[in-house]
């Protein structure tokens, strides 16, 4: 179990919180064009990345804040993990 | 009281307390502080099953975790446990165990056939033979394997053991506690850690309980009982035996299965029976000591065969001779230990040593006392069927190639060391790679991966000196690191006896003639020969050589096995071992049991129970409650002798004609609150929200950004930027989770909050043509008019004393209220309702009833909005605002979400008006078309329409559109049902919604 620490709260288990994919992906503006392709990427295509990956993590059994976490997909070795509003 | 094999005054069992016992049937008797194993020896019973493949009589090869041979099926209490260590369960009064894997006895046993037909057994020989037809897999391959394999038999009634979880952080965990792990607990525990010390026997010590080493002034055990007891008195420190660390996860977290009542006849009442530790550590220490690798030769799996550490195990912790004329056989110092504790308890063993002319402290004092030795000398094959009876020996050359003349000699068991094995286990499930060391022939732990290290011998130190002097460092470097403190305990002064090198020869040749299988693994019946022909099919991998000949993969997991089957890998390919590499280790180390795994999360407690404020009314009145996600609703209220059809029919034609109270609690509350909160609504819902006024409720829809819809409900503006919006039961921690995630990931610049009140409100719907009667009495202050609270309208009220929510909306389609009050108050307002309710025929009613109401009138819902229909297809695409955009509009547009003939909600009534359709039907178009018969669409929800009278479903279709009119088939192969349908509008009751606006 991994062992994740909140910007928040501090360091908890892994089954505080629900994973919410890849940090990286921006939803387009609204009301503004996007292509179809730019479209699919946003939904549905995403890298399968072995190694470090930026990903978001959501604190629901504590303080039910969205959080980003570098962490390594093959090691589960978690490098940095920062607020919602930060970059990572 | 006399047991032959059993010594007086050695042994550390209470000899003042007699426990008896049943093995296969026979009373047996031994003391307080034996295992099985130990009483069963001491009472000279050898054989206790038989083997996996061949079926060949079985004995005690170990004396604890290493077993492979001394698996029983144990009864205890009325429940039976199957593979159960023979070495490892401690006697109780009563205890009861028999054989596995024989049939009709153990003493005679018909599989035993397979050992005459073992030619024809080689490895893989289940791949090959049953592979072909294929037919004949599942009808007689199958079912003969499972008869023929297999060890003990599971229980199948519910157990009703309790089995706990446990959460704890630590500083240091330290696994074993042998000398390494006494010590550096020891140093960690007086530097101020906060230390667990886990024994996986009862007795803590390990190796210090049966060497001869002195420690300051004191033997190896006083010093490690001295130091336990002082341990146990530490506030800062836990020490737990009958604690087996079996796995080591990640980021530090390991696990440990605790036995409490394993070792007991039953488990104390309201005492687990076992529990399992979850614990973070800071630093992990390893001290798992290190488990005796056999000799390989002929016949040596034949009972009376073990290793020699277990002989001296077995004497020196229970009293128990494992035989009378023991041959030790060594290719090191180590079986000179046995030796030596024989000879002193009047026995004379014959010690074969396979070195040429070794020279220690160890072997003069074997010489000294008169041990008859013989050097360059090998067991070829052990004799005897169901019991050593003999050995053929010889003398083997220098070059370990050539065997001289076979002797017979007698004995009655063979004591076998060839050399150590660390217990690396741990440290390679934590992702260390491990590294072979040349000097000891084994792998130990290369660099940490996590924050563990190893100690003593699991890391291949096999001096106590030396483990000592590391261990306190290690204990102390390692505590000093958390707590800054700086008490150095010193090591003490170690007398113990120098050992010389091990022989690296570990594989007795095959003499000229002979046949003897001889095992690598001896519960799998892995031997030499099988390997071989393994690796002369051409597989290479170490992986693939163990899944081929099953070495390593039983419930031992070759903790024997696993290191002479790389050797003898290496021998043959030609390679050193460390080029063939091991296979990978995976938790758990030793079985654990599945009830401990699962914890007190089974039946009810498998998952949290929510009930609403007005549940004990509900059971008061007879409701038959079922289950909605994790809550508690009542299906219906049961009058007199009704089923669930008659009651719901009931209930659901009194909301029509009358009124009805359904406790709507379940459906979750959001409160939102901030001055951009209209603009967050608009965004989420596909319709508009920016110009709801205050005190008025809408209807919206949710998507996700692929288009599906996501949820629906209302959302209310009690004030200029308070809203509350309400989610179905099922969906509401998502869209919590869905409303936080755009807040503060998306749109942050949203000054917006958002909190689950779900819990706060207890709601009930008041729905009927008499709900604004009842409402009015219940509300004499306020206007309930159609002008005074119009549809969709909000106000707040007094119910009696207590602030309500009174909202005009409706899901049953019927003039309708929602009433919500705060939860401690929600019984208050039921019973008031209920009362004030009377006159007017007020019935409550259940989700059954609130199901045909929406059904029939055309209201989608869950099983319509299930994660694969996008608004089209539940008739909301009028919710779909053209004017702005929202989460998921984007999707919208896509080709098959825009398909001339795409698939929409429809109504579905049987010709006959009689034949209800079962939920899952698929509608065809010919009930007769040859399969697969073309899915047209599916029946998402029936009910009977108590409006009309008859059967009513709905039913998502392919370009329902254009199918209204249409006669087609609902069939269920599972219910086995043909209906003739036809299809109609999905709005069956007041298609134009007039009732709720009335």
């Amino acid at each position: 179990m991994l062992h994740i620490k909140c910007p928040h709260c501090g360091m908890r288990s892994q089954n505080e919180f629900a994973y919410g994919g890849d940090a990286t992906i921006k939803r387009p503006e609204l009301n503004k064009e996007v292509s179809d392709q730019d479209w699919d990427n946003f939904i549905y295509n995403r890298k399968s990345l072995r190694g470090k990956h930026k990903e978001l993590w959501h604190h629901i059994s504590g303080c039910r804040q969205w959080i980003k976490v570098e962490r390594d997909t093959a090691t589960h070795e978690i490098f940095k993990t920062v607020k919602a509003n930060e970059e990572i | 009281m006399n047991q032959d094999f059993r010594l007086d005054n050695v042994g550390l069992i209470n000899r003042n307390k007699k426990i008896s016992f049943k093995f296969n049937g026979k009373n047996y008797f031994g003391y307080e502080g034996d295992t099985l194993a130990s009483a069963l020896l001491a009472n000279g019973v050898h054989l206790i099953g038989r083997s996996f493949k061949y079926h060949r009589p079985r004995g005690f090869f170990g004396a604890g975790v290493d077993e492979p041979y001394a698996i029983v099926q144990l009864y205890r209490n009325n429940e039976t446990e199957p593979n159960v260590k023979a070495t490892e369960q401690e006697l109780f009064e009563g205890l009861e165990a028999t054989s596995v894997n024989c049939w009709p006895s153990v003493n005679f046993d018909i599989g035993a056939i397979n050992n005459l037909l073992k030619v024809f057994l080689p490895a893989g020989f289940y791949y090959k033979t049953f592979m072909w037809p294929k037919s004949f897999w599942y009808k007689v391959y199958e079912p003969f394997i499972r008869k023929a394999a297999g060890l003990g038999v599971a229980s199948i009634k519910h157990d009703k053991e309790r089995y706990e979880h446990k959460y704890e952080y630590c500083d240091i965990l330290i696994a074993g506690s042998g000398p390494s792990g006494l010590a550096s607990a020891y140093a960690a525990a007086k530097n101020g850690a906060r230390v667990i010390l886990a024994e996986d026997k009862p007795r803590f010590g390990g190796t210090l309980l049966t060497s001869e080493v002195n420690i300051g002034n004191q033997t190896g055990k006083e010093w490690a009982e001295n130091i336990i007891a002082e341990l146990k008195e530490m506030p800062n420190v836990i020490v737990r035996n009958r604690s087996q660390v079996f796995g080591y996860y990640d980021h530090n977290m390991l696990v440990m299965s605790e036995k409490l009542s394993d070792h007991l006849p039953k488990t104390k009442k309201y005492h687990p029976k076992q529990r399992l530790w979850y614990i973070r550590a800071k630093e992990v220490l390893i001290s798992s000591g290190s488990i005796e690798r056999p000799l390989v030769f002929g016949n040596n799996d034949t009972p009376g065969v073990m290793l020699s550490s277990a002989a001296k195990e077995y004497l020196k912790v229970y009293g128990v001779l494992v035989g009378k004329k023991p041959l030790i056989f060594t290719n090191n110092d180590s079986g000179y230990e046995t030796a030596i504790e024989f000879k002193k308890n009047g026995i004379e063993p014959i010690i074969l040593d396979t070195r040429k002319d070794p020279k220690s402290e160890i072997i003069t004092e074997a010489i000294d006392l008169g041990i008859q030795i013989k050097f360059s000398y090998v067991v070829v094959a052990a004799k005897g069927y169901k019991k050593v009876k003999s050995a053929e020996i010889a003398k083997i050359s220098d070059n370990k190639n050539e065997l001289g003349t076979l002797e017979n000699i007698d004995c009655d068991c063979i004591c076998v060391s060839g050399f150590w094995t660390p217990t690396i286990h741990l440290a390679s499930q934590s992702g260390n790679k491990t590294k072979f060391n040349k000097d000891i022939d084994a792998f130990v732990p290369g660099v940490s991966k996590q924050n563990e290290t190893t100690l003593g011998a699991a890391n291949g130190t096999f001096t106590l000196e030396e483990t000592l002097k590391n261990s306190f460092n290690m204990g102390h470097e390692l505590s000093k690191k958390i707590t800054n403190i700086d008490n150095k305990v010193s090591s003490p002064l170690v007398t113990e006896k120098k050992s010389t090198q091990h022989d690296k020869f570990w594989c007795v040749p095959l003499p000229k003639g002979k046949t003897y299988k001889r095992f690598l693994d001896f519960q799998n019946d892995v031997a030499v020969s099988d390997v071989e022909i393994a690796l002369k099919e051409g597989y290479r991998s170490i992986e693939h050589v163990k899944r081929y000949t099953t070495l390593g993969m039983a419930t031992d997991q070759g903790k024997t096995s696993n290191l002479n089957g790389l050797q003898l890998v290496s021998n043959i390919e030609n390679k050193i071992v460390p080029e063939v590499g091991h296979t990978t280790f995976r938790p758990p180390y030793t079985p654990v049991t599945i009830g401990a795994i699962v914890g007190r999360e089974t039946g009810k407690h498998s998952k949290p129970t929510r009930k609403s404020p007005m549940h004990s009314w509900h059971a008061k009145n007879n409701a038959v409650f079922v289950d909605a996600g994790v809550w508690l609703r009542p299906r219906y209220y049961k009058q007199g002798s009704e089923t669930l059809f008659e009651g719901s029919k009931r209930e659901a034609k009194n909301v029509r004609k009358n009124v009805g109270l359904c406790d709507v609690t379940t459906l979750g509350k959001i409160d939102i609150k901030g001055p951009d909160a209209a603009e967050l609504l608009n965004r989420v819902y596909t319709n508009a929200w920016l110009k709801l006024p205050v005190g008025k409720a809408r209807y919206g829809v949710m998507l996700r950004e692929d288009g599906i819809v996501m949820d629906d409900g209302t959302t209310t503006r009690i004030s200029e930027n308070h809203y509350h919006m309400t989610t179905t039961t099922a969906q509401a921690a998502n869209i919590l989770s869905h409303l936080e995630y755009y807040l503060q990931l998306v749109w942050p610049e949203l000054n917006v909050n958002v909190v689950s009140t779900t819990e706060q409100w207890a709601g009930a719907s008041l729905a009927g043509p008499k709900s604004r009667s009842v409402l009015a009495k219940l509300f004499p202050d306020i206007d309930v008019s159609n002008d005074g609270l119009p549809f969709m309208g909000y106000r707040e009220g007094n119910l009696f004393g207590v602030k309500a929510r009174i909202f005009r909306i409706s899901f049953s389609g019927e003039l309708a209220y929602e009433i919500n009050v705060g939860s401690d108050n929600g019984n208050f307002m039921w019973e008031k309702i209920m009362e004030v309710g009377k006159e007017f025929a007020i019935q409550p009613y259940g989700t059954e009833a609130l199901s045909t109401l929406r059904i029939e009138m055309g209201h989608v819902a869950g099983s319509e909005l299930d994660g694969r229909t996008i608004p089209y297809d539940n008739s909301l695409e009028g919710l779909m605002s053209k004017n702005k955009d929202f989460i998921g509009k984007r999707s919208l547009n896509r080709k098959a979400f825009i398909a001339e003939d795409r698939q929409k909600v429809v109504g579905v009534v049987p010709l006959d008006k009689q034949t209800s359709i079962p939920e899952g039907s698929h509608l065809v178009m010919d009930a007769n078309a040859p399969l697969p018969n073309p899915k047209l669409g599916y029946i998402s929800a029936s009910c009977w329409s108590v409006e009309h009278d008859n059967p009513f479903s709905l039913a998502i279709l392919k370009d329902g559109k254009n199918m209204i009119g249409q006669k087609l088939f609902a069939m269920s192969p599972l219910k086995n049902k043909t209906i003739p349908v036809e299809i109609v509008s999905s709005h069956y009751v007041d298609p134009k919604g007039e009732r709720a606006r009335s």
